[in-house]
């Protein structure tokens, strides 16, 4: 079967780009990312569909110089079906408009809880060797600070990680971390604040997880924060 | 008339049903009987579909009377009749439970006048997907019912619900991308999409790209299916929509993914070399599913996990491809689609009685909710496999399978499918002993105390729970069903020939024997 090289690349481009559009944060882009390549894909098959031909009608041609009308018929199904779909993924894109105030595609649940679990035990490490230096301050025990600030944690903690807990700062400020400081957007529901104090946190911190917890009821469910939200804060 | 017109009706009743239901928009008693009496109609034609099958095999429907290699067939063997059937049950069911919910629960929020008809829509979805005998067709289903999908994912358009729903529309319109291209690049390769035809050419064609069209393929139904690696996106997206539209997303919209696969690794690609990455994939899914599950706090998150982990059970069965272990996998994707809608819909029970879904606030359930205590009670242990409940008939079905095979590889995906079983059943323990026999906090207590259920709701679910034990009571006529389905889907002949007649069913040159092992067909026993 010959094959249009330059179908194909143009093909190829195009889905690359979409991809490329795909991996984007906001909806807007990966519907851009969606039509691109959806059309890339609407390519191959006319380049399927072989070497361009007579028109396939009846008695206008001999049948074997006609195009192979078969790929034809699909791409206009899967245009329409593109387009019905594009719609709604515009439509989609406004109302999260409307409620958040941009269109990013949110951050996975169990990746929010993760790091949330993690700073909430970096806080209190902090708060360990806080309170250690000033112990050490006032009373002159060198070694007990020590032991104090870097004994106990640190034999969980691996030692390359950074002390302010194993991301790097660019994460602590992303989207994640921001997700439980509970201020900025008006339409937020109050997030608990941190509860630097809470010992028993790390091992059953569940059952007031604002994140994992009730994600169900469309009432009580709780919002991150996004990276276009904090653009909005530094504004 | 013939009976081959019948096999349109799937299609047609829910879709001229979904227009009806539309033009009665405003009156909602009218849109729910209309929708009710479409959904019972397709469970009657499923149902005499089902049996006219088992009988005198596999029905063929040409639209337009179109050559098969041409025009649209749709193909109803025993595979799909089955899964019609159960299909239409389960969305009957649902549908009544939902009658209830949208009523009373969220009417002031929600534009209940178009859910009655996106739910129609979905079902046509999931029967184009069922008996379509095309590549093409298969993916014309998946769009229609990943469409309704979007809408009802995100009915009512409340911030939780679109944030949920975007990841879901986003990984969707991927793998329907993916399935798309490796449509078209299947045609330019073989000339054709219908898929009998493709099992006689694609056959023919070099291993190398092969391969390549098998796996573009499986990616985009494992998406679907929720198959591990590829299954991140469904515990964030299900448990936000109302508890009516998980119990049907969690029951069918996988199962149209395992059944693609199905199709797939049998019709299209037999006995491929890729069984062992379906293997690995079974049991990873098997694995982080349920430790997800264990890790949850939300029953509706903890039940999506289950979901996850539970379709390696039905990926587990297509991997090892044989007799046994393919029968053991149709029943238990009738098994599943059942009992784990009735969960969801359990799910939604204690949610509308309780007021939450979060496990550490519930409790005391059992006191005051025992009929809701036994709905959840019963699925959720023929969910972990409770003998004699129907989920230990597919799993001692699976795991005899994979005994019988005996290879290395066989041996660890059962003791992985033992083990995922026990922590199932901790999974759910942990559930029953949280929300219903924990005390009851105060404000729980106070909770409880003015919160009602509608009956519909709790009948509707109790007719579920009722049938899935129905699988259990009657497994001895449905297991030979599932394994004549099993026989003839591995057979692949009778596919064949039923779409293109005995020449072309003769031209077959591999069926998947017994053992899972590819056969070789003389060209003169072919038609056997």
């Amino acid at each position: 079967m010959p094959v249009s090289l330059a179908l194909l690349l143009t093909a190829g481009v195009m889905i690359a780009c979409g991809v490329y559009l795909f991996l984007e944060r906001t909806l807007t882009r990966v519907l851009l990312g969606f039509v691109l390549a959806g059309n890339g894909v609407n390519l191959l098959f006319i380049v399927a569909a072989g070497r361009p031909g007579a028109p396939p009608f009846e008695g206008d041609a001999d049948p074997s110089t006609m195009t192979d009308p078969l790929p034809f018929a699909m791409v206009l199904t899967a245009i329409v079906i593109t387009l019905g779909v594009s719609a709604f993924v515009l439509a989609l894109a406004y109302r999260a408009r409307q409620l958040f105030g941009h269109d990013e595609v949110p951050d996975d649940v169990e990746d929010r809880r993760v790091l949330r679990r993690r700073r909430r035990r970096t806080t209190r490490r902090e708060q360990v060797r806080a309170g250690a230096e000033r112990a050490g301050a006032e009373g002159h025990e060198s070694e007990g600070r020590e032991a104090a600030g870097h004994g106990a944690p640190d034999h969980e903690h691996p030692a390359h990680l950074p002390a302010t807990g194993g991301l790097s700062e660019g994460h602590r400020q992303g989207a994640l971390a921001r997700s439980q400081s509970g201020q900025g957007w008006p339409t937020q529901p109050p997030a608990p604040a941190p509860r630097p104090d809470d010992d028993t946190a790390d091992d059953d911190d569940d059952a007031d997880d604002p994140v994992g917890a009730d994600l169900s009821s469309a009432r009580d469910a709780p919002l991150d924060h996004t990276e276009s939200d904090e653009e909005e804060e530094t504004r | 008339m013939s009976i081959e017109l019948l096999l349109a009706l799937p299609v047609m009743l829910p879709l001229a049903g979904a227009a009806a239901a539309l033009l009665a928009r405003h009156h909602a008693r009218l849109q729910l009987g209309l929708a009710i009496a479409t959904l019972a109609a397709v469970a009657v034609v499923s149902a005499v579909l089902a049996l006219h099958v088992a009988e005198h095999g596999t029905l063929v429907l040409q639209i337009g009377r179109w050559t098969p290699q041409l025009g649209i067939v749709l193909v109803v063997d025993r595979l799909s009749a089955l899964m019609l059937v159960v299909s239409s049950i389960v969305t009957l069911a649902v549908l009544v439970y939902s009658s209830a919910q949208s009523v009373s629960e969220s009417s002031e929020r929600t534009p209940v006048a178009i859910y009655h008809p996106t739910y129609l829509v979905l079902v046509a979805g999931v029967a184009i997907a069922f008996v379509a005998g095309d590549l093409f067709n298969l993916y014309v289903g998946f769009e229609v019912l990943l469409s309704a999908s979007y809408v009802l994912l995100t009915l009512g358009g409340s911030a939780s619900r679109i944030r949920a729903a975007t990841t879901y529309v986003i990984v969707s319109l991927l793998s329907s991308l993916l399935f798309l291209a490796g449509v078209g690049a299947i045609y330019a390769a073989t000339g054709t999409v219908n898929m009998a035809e493709l099992a006689l050419r694609l056959d023919r064609i070099e291993p190398g790209p092969r391969l390549a069209l098998e796996m573009i393929l499986l990616v985009a139904f494992a998406i679907k299916a929720a198959i591990f690696p590829l299954s991140a996106w469904l515990p964030d997206s299900y448990p936000t929509a109302p508890a009516p539209v998980t119990a049907v997303f969690a029951g069918l919209l996988t199962k149209v993914g395992i059944y693609a696969i199905i199709r797939l690794e049998t019709l299209l690609f037999p006995a491929s070399v890729i069984s062992d990455l379906l293997l690995a994939a079974a049991g990873l899914s098997l694995l982080v599913g349920i430790l997800g599950a264990l890790a949850q706090t939300d029953l509706k998150r903890v039940l999506s996990f289950t979901l996850v982990s539970h379709m390696g059970y039905m990926l587990l069965g297509i991997g090892l491809s044989t007799l046994v272990s393919m029968g053991a996998t149709v029943y238990y994707v009738v098994h599943h689609i059942t009992v784990q809608s009735a969960l969801f819909l359990s799910a939604g029970l204690i949610e509308a009685r309780g007021g939450t879904t979060n496990l550490a606030r519930l409790g005391g359930m059992a006191k005051v909710a025992p009929v809701i205590a036994v709905l959840f009670f019963v699925p959720a242990m023929n969910l972990a496999g409770v003998p004699p409940l129907s989920g230990f008939i597919g799993k001692v079905g699976l795991i005899l399978a994979g005994i019988d095979v005996g290879s290395p590889e066989a041996w660890i995906l059962v003791g992985i499918a033992l083990v995922t079983s026990l922590l199932t059943l901790y999974a759910m323990g942990k559930i029953w002993n949280r929300a219903f026999w924990q005390p009851a906090s105060e404000e729980m207590a106070a909770e409880l105390a003015d919160r009602e259920v509608a009956p519909v709701m709790i009948g509707a679910t109790g007719a579920l729970v009722v049938f899935s034990l129905l699988l259990t009571v009657l497994a001895g006529p449905l297991m030979a069903y599932t394994d004549a389905a099993a026989a003839s889907v591995l057979e692949r002949t009778p596919y064949v020939s039923a779409v293109l007649g005995e020449d072309a069913a003769a031209q077959v040159q591999h069926r998947i024997g017994e053992d899972g092992q590819k056969v070789e067909l003389t060209q003169d026993g072919g038609g056997r």
